[in-house]
């Protein structure tokens, strides 16, 4: 019972944040409801109890995704209340974007829902696994079963990561950047002199 | 329900409340003389005094300046978005104290022994940085916002390393739950080969607290109190409980991962008779000392030379050591 409640409380605050990030009129509230949208979320998959992916949930999105959206948020200066004027002439084909989603999900899942050896695979997916911990379980299947998959996927976020890096990585010319090796590698004989000053005499 | 059984689950709630209680209390005791202790180390390495005053050798002084700052007057100021500035001090604080649920305190004095321990206090702390960049954006001025914005680039930077090292020590261990980590064998040739990373995660949790010599979210000289300038009376006093909260979990996280936690230390086991949590309470204190002992001796970093320490120094060398950890407990044969 107890179990139950606390589902409709996650799942009902999950939604309603989620409706308050596409309407709330200030872009960091946006991004603020859209981090209580993920917590809520977590929460949902504790309950299920696969804590593992909650709490990868909470790493990776919560704590390192969006911290980098409020981050770009919070430093834009955009008028959002002009944007928003010719908003409402793409309402139609966002409209027939979000029908389309709706109903491939719906087949997708009854598809899904009424196949017997789904059902079957459902309960437990691996014999075996039911006694081990999420973490022994996620990690004997990722590694064995799916381990091209899984080196795919890393290659595929490698590849991403370095055009990321390649795009942005310039040499920009004017900057006066510190260079540590040099300022390292430079000795007393070649960085000052000594003179020997007369008194009265001064420094031509 | 029978009702032997509404009695019995009311007794494990009432004994769980007490638990938290009990924590929360201790938590809280901890912060306030963590300031006195703060003063009288910073004095003693200053050649002063420190507190001296209220009380006897100024023990009540912690609690004058809690005093002080509840009845001084919250100022919030009129262009500020108030419901975010409100939440950002109470976010950090909770975060530094929701925390605690994980920490194994003793043999058996843990309030929830979950499976995914380390995990749970990696995404606690991870959070951390919402606290301070909500108050950065919702104070509207420039000193708080560019406070913030540092906060955050900082902290993201170092959580990197961070998260590494504790993938290090999980390789060593080889389980998640941090009762499992303390009580895992550690010969002594994994001790010395974790050593190095001990040594970067205190570094890093120095970052991760923006503790000096990496304050730079605080900045006085550059930036006067980066983003609780506009704080005063209890925001700012949450804001401080919750800094200094940080740095007890995160004291105690290092000792969970490295010092062996509530064991005594050096496998001394005819000293098992004293309680863990005695040993536990003394290696936080070492930790947090080293907190005080680094603000007390080093000059603040400047922005390019923390972010070069943690991307091009901090990052290379921890992952160089993840993938020679995982090579050298396949060597051995003594992956856990």
């Amino acid at each position: 019972m107890i179990l139950a409640a606390v589902f409709y409380l996650f799942a009902f605050i999950l939604l309603l944040s989620g409706f308050l990030v596409i309407t709330a009129r200030n872009p960091v509230h946006s991004v603020l409801f859209l981090i209580l949208a993920f917590f809520n979320a977590a929460g949902l998959f504790v309950l299920l109890g696969a804590e593992f992916i909650a709490m990868i949930l909470v790493i990776v999105y919560v704590g390192a995704v969006a911290v980098l959206f409020l981050f770009v948020v919070m430093m834009l200066d955009i008028d959002f209340a002009h944007l928003r004027k010719g908003a409402m002439q793409y309402v139609p084909l966002g409209l027939l974007v979000g029908v389309i989603l709706l109903t491939e999900l719906v087949i997708s899942v009854s598809a899904w829902q009424f196949n017997s050896l789904s059902q079957q695979n459902l309960a437990v997916p691996e014999i075996g696994l039911n006694a081990a911990t999420n973490t022994q379980a996620l990690g004997a299947v990722l590694y064995t079963q799916y381990v091209y998959a899984f080196q795919l996927a890393g290659l595929i976020l490698l590849v991403a990561m370095i055009g990321a890096i390649v795009l942005t990585h310039r040499v920009r010319p004017g900057v006066r950047k510190q260079s540590i090796e040099s300022q390292n590698a430079r000795r007393p004989e070649e960085a000052m002199e000594i003179l020997k000053v007369q008194s009265g005499a001064g420094i031509s | 329900m029978s009702i032997d059984r509404e009695i019995e689950m009311f007794l494990a709630f009432a004994w769980m409340l007490g638990h938290i209680i009990v924590l929360i209390v201790g938590v809280l005791l901890g912060v306030a003389y963590l300031t006195y202790a703060e003063r009288k180390v910073l004095g003693a390495m200053q050649r002063r005094q420190g507190p001296m005053t209220v009380g006897p050798w100024g023990l009540l002084q912690p609690i004058a300046d809690g005093v002080k700052l509840f009845s001084k007057e919250t100022i919030i100021p009129s262009q500020a978005n108030k419901i975010v500035f409100l939440l950002a001090p109470v976010i950090l604080f909770a975060l530094a104290l929701v925390a605690w649920a994980v920490i194994p305190v003793d043999k058996d004095w843990v309030l929830a022994n979950i499976n995914v321990g380390i995990l749970y206090l990696f995404a606690i702390s991870s959070l951390g940085v919402y606290g301070i960049i909500m108050a950065g954006w919702a104070s509207n001025s420039r000193y708080a916002f560019l406070g913030g914005l540092r906060s955050a680039s900082q902290m993201v930077s170092y959580e990197v390393s961070m998260g590494l090292i504790i993938v290090c020590v999980i390789l060593c261990t080889g389980s998640l739950n941090l009762q499992e980590i303390v009580l895992a064998p550690r010969p002594i040739w994994m001790q010395i080969w974790l050593f190095p990373m001990f040594i970067v995660f205190l570094i890093s949790i120095l970052a991760e607290c923006n503790r000096a010599p990496f304050d730079l979210p605080e900045g006085e000289s550059e930036i006067t109190g980066g983003f609780m300038v506009e704080y005063s009376a209890m925001t700012f006093a949450l804001f401080f409980l919750g800094e200094y909260a940080n740095m007890i979990l995160m004291s105690a996280m290092a000792t969970t991962l490295f010092l062996g936690g509530w064991l005594p230390p050096f496998g001394m086991w005819f000293l098992d008779f004293v309680p863990g949590i005695v040993w536990f309470g003394l290696k936080t204190c070492a930790i947090l000392f080293f907190f005080l002992w680094a603000r007390a001796t080093l000059p603040r970093f400047r922005y390019d030379q923390l972010m070069r320490l943690g991307w091009k120094i901090f990052l290379p060398l921890t992952l160089l050591w993840v993938v020679g950890t995982a090579g050298l407990l396949l060597a051995f044969d003594a992956l856990p």
